[in-house]
């Protein structure tokens, strides 16, 4: 398939009820256009784990995609609490979220890491008081990675 | 080792109908962190875990897991027993605690992707 195809779901804070459905929808995307497992596999889980970080800390935000013949790229962007120290945030292990969370099996700080791991390029852009703006792109043409 | 074997091995009850009993489940991994279990899975591996929120069946579906063992008789809602039954990812659920669930599959040969060969 040679078409872009492109979309946006919206993602409510601590509904998490529903979380995880934009990744679940964006997954049942990729497979319809035959892209290979593996490769959907990782874009899968960047975005389940930005997604839940959206859920988690922000109040309200949308997960954009825009898949082309050669590219997957995911944008996150919420309204939240914005990352104060973007390099820390990164950090394996590093996390703020409250206990309640971890009861959820979330909150081990690893998300942004995971994201970092699976994608072929990561961007964070933050304003505290304002939102975060996480974007991944994940390349088609090397597979295998 | 199939689905079913791993049901007998452990005594264990299925919460969904569906779902071939016969897949073949080469690895396992057992954690209670989800993020832990996106970053050190598998494909088409076993979940082993304590957590039994919705979440825990989106973080299967994500990372292409086959099946869910929860230990310790801990059972999810209906919702979440629902949704599993949607994406066909069969669950189970076994009155043993996890060191035991863990301790038996790894005696008759289930391996996690990273565990050590001897
Ligand atoms: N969208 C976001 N808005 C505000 N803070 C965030 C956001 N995403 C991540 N963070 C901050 O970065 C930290 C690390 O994130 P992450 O690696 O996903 O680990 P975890 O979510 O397990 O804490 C979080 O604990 C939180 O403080
Ligand atoms: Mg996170």
């Amino acid at each position: 398939m040679t078409v872009n195809s492109d979309g946006v779901f919206f993602l409510t804070g601590k509904d998490f009820a529903n979380a995880g459905s934009a990744s679940s929808n964006l997954k049942g995307i990729l497979e319809k256009r035959g892209i290979p497992a593996e490769v959907i596999r990782r874009a899968s889980i960047a975005a389940f784990e930005a997604e839940m970080n959206v859920i988690i800390y922000a109040v309200a935000g949308m997960m954009h995609y825009t898949i082309t013949p050669e590219t997957i790229k995911v944008v996150l962007q919420d309204m939240g609490p914005g990352i104060p120290d973007i390099g820390l945030a990164m950090q394996e292990g590093y996390s703020t979220a409250p206990d309640y969370i971890r009861e959820m099996g979330f909150g081990s700080g690893m998300g942004l890491p995971n994201i970092k791991r699976n994608a072929d390029k990561l961007t964070i852009n933050s304003v505290v008081g304002e939102g975060t703006t996480v974007e991944f792109v994940i390349s088609l043409e090397r597979s295998g990675r | 080792m199939t689905l079913d074997d791993i049901k007998g091995i452990l005594g264990a009850l299925a919460l969904t109908g569906r779902g071939d009993m016969e897949i073949d489940i080469g690895r396992a991994y057992c954690a209670d962190l989800m993020s832990d279990v996106l970053a050190f899975s598998v494909t088409n591996s076993l979940l082993i875990t304590g957590l039994t929120n919705a979440q825990v069946v989106r973080t299967a579906e994500v990372a292409d897991i086959k099946a869910i063992v929860f230990v310790q008789n801990k059972r999810p809602d209906i919702q979440t027993i629902a949704m599993a039954e949607a994406k066909n990812i069969p669950l189970f659920v076994t009155e043993l605690s996890m060191f035991d669930t863990c301790g038996r599959l790894y005696e008759r040969g289930l391996r996690s992707q990273m565990g050590p060969t001897v």
